[in-house]
């Protein structure tokens, strides 16, 4: 009982780490951009929700209202301002540029927030369970953060497929300089791929916040669990990536189950494996 | 003499160091069909590239109705009507052939051509909407190219090589229809190394030869040995 309690949980954080994937997937595919401060960006979120929280008096979850669009705008703006400029037949200007973003974001949060641990309250909901088995309990709040990673990731599919922006998305990633024929202004684009990927790095950094402490340094991990649901699951698929998410989670689970210091190296050596077997992931889609 | 739809006017463009075109000038009124031939790599599709944006010239300007677009960037260049079927077809490959349709569609200029009347058009393209644009066969594509520049209800069509691998009866069939497509009064460039094909569609024609005009004039008063002197350079 203690085993099927210790892998529901891994399936419910599973989420959490696909919500981390999939803006990292999202922009690889639309600009092939590896955005090494994607986890210092889930961290800024969570202080940016911290600052939204002590203001206004609000929870967490309602303070998505603000920090989702505020996240999507730093993330139009950085891209127009400076990410597009380092976009070009070479992968490493940008991986140089975002590396240093990185730095710069956890130093920055660093200076203003101190190295102190912070952790959002969301008030009652935060310890809430039921008994789904006899034996097996489910928290009302990871439940909930497991349902909006699936209907992120849901959302995502759907604005990839049925929507101009979309279709946008999937034609400049095939061709860039086509898309630009067509009408298609590519720096536009691939802000609006930014902007949505901070949008899910906002929702998972206040999940992120609300389960557990944070500060300024626990980027760069956010971001090896991201990249490892990623590959995992294949690129460029984001059902995948959700799979991902949740077998890296499940093996963290079993991981700790056999001992607690076994946590993340276990996550770690399942994502090994996979890519030993199979490089290309559990469901490759992008081709070439 | 009216002021033409399109004037290019004596352009230098190049590949990095590469000079790949040499003061090129010429000039497409509204309604009018122009064919530019020539030997491979004498600059022909560097011509369409530079008119539509992809690459700038370095000397020269373009004016398109009267406004400099030498400077823009191609996505500029389209909405203000200049639409280019690339060479190679160059279809979204991920997109279904409808999707590539709207794509070409996105700029919303308002005109005549909508998906209806791109599929009345082309009829086996609505047959296949819904395919992936590698599925279709080569001239089915070239369609689907066109048909995705059309979209965009363009004031001039720029045409890079769309016989290029197709066979002799499917280049008949698309040529067949672009008559169709200049009755809506749109002006058109078309670039081809099939001589005879470009001279039955075209009024007027330009000759390459190593980035310089080297011959130019109505096509039904150039005689096959000036061309071919100006085709080789001999």
């Amino acid at each position: 009982m203690q085993w099927l309690n210790g892998i529901l949980q891994g399936v419910l954080i599973g989420g959490l780490y696909a919500m981390f994937a999939a803006g990292l997937s999202l922009i690889f595919g639309v600009m092939r951009l590896v955005n090494i401060a994607h986890g210092d960006l889930i961290v800024l979120a969570a202080y940016v929700a911290l600052l939204v929280t002590q203001a206004l008096g609000i929870d967490p979850l309602t303070s998505l209202l603000l920090v989702v669009p505020i996240m999507a705008i730093i993330g139009y703006a950085l891209q127009r301002g400076l990410l597009n400029h380092t976009l070009g037949d070479d992968l490493l200007p940008p991986l140089l540029v975002t590396f240093g973003l990185s730095i710069i974001i956890q130093n920055g949060l660093l200076e203003w927030f101190t190295a102190d641990s912070r952790k959002l309250q969301a008030g009652a909901i935060e310890i809430q369970a039921f008994q789904a088995l006899h034996g097996v309990w489910i928290g009302v709040l990871p439940l909930i953060q497991f349902v909006v990673a699936v209907a992120v990731i849901a959302g995502l599919q759907a604005l990839f497929y049925y929507t101009a922006l979309g279709r946008a998305f999937r034609a400049t990633s095939d061709d860039q300089a086509v898309a630009q024929l067509m009408g298609l202004d590519t720096r536009h684009v691939f802000a609006m791929a930014m902007a949505l990927s901070l949008a899910v790095v906002a929702i998972a950094g206040v999940f992120l916040a609300v389960r557990a402490n944070f500060d300024p340094s626990i980027g760069p991990a956010r971001l090896i669990f991201g990249f490892e649901a990623v590959i995992i699951g294949g690129l460029g698929n984001m059902w995948g990536t959700l799979v991902g998410g949740i077998i890296l989670g499940v093996s963290q689970a079993i991981g700790a189950q056999i001992d607690p210091g076994w946590q993340l190296l276990a996550g770690h050596i399942v994502f090994l494996v996979i890519l030993g077997f199979r490089p290309r992931g559990l469901f490759p889609k992008v081709s070439g | 003499m009216p002021e033409p739809l399109l004037q290019v006017a004596a352009i230098d463009a190049y590949y990095d160091d590469f000079q790949a075109l040499f003061g090129v000038s010429l000039r497409v009124g509204a309604g009018e069909v122009a064919a530019v031939i020539g030997a491979n790599g004498a600059g022909k599709s560097t011509v369409l590239k530079t008119i539509a944006g992809m690459m700038a010239p370095r000397r020269g300007d373009i004016l398109f109705d009267g406004e400099s677009i030498g400077a823009m960037p191609a996505f500029e260049v389209l909405r203000r009507g200049i639409a280019l079927v690339p060479e190679g077809r160059r279809l979204f490959p991920s997109l279904t052939v409808e999707e590539n349709l709207l794509i070409g569609g996105q700029s919303r200029r308002p005109g005549p051509w909508t998906l209806e009347r791109v599929y009345q058009l082309f009829p086996v393209l609505a047959e296949r909407r819904h395919l992936p644009a590698p599925a279709l066969s080569g001239g089915q594509q070239q369609m689907c190219a066109i048909a995705r520049a059309l979209m965009s209800n363009p004031r001039l069509l720029l045409c890079d090589e769309i016989s290029l691998g197709l066979a002799p009866i499917v280049v008949r069939d698309i040529y067949a229809r672009l008559p169709t497509i200049v009755a809506e009064g749109l002006s058109l460039i078309v670039v081809e190394q099939d001589i005879a094909q470009a001279l039955k569609a075209s009024a007027q024609v330009y000759c390459l030869q190593e980035g310089r005009i080297a011959l130019e004039g109505k096509a039904a008063e150039l005689t096959r040995e000036s061309i071919s002197a100006a085709y080789f350079g001999v």
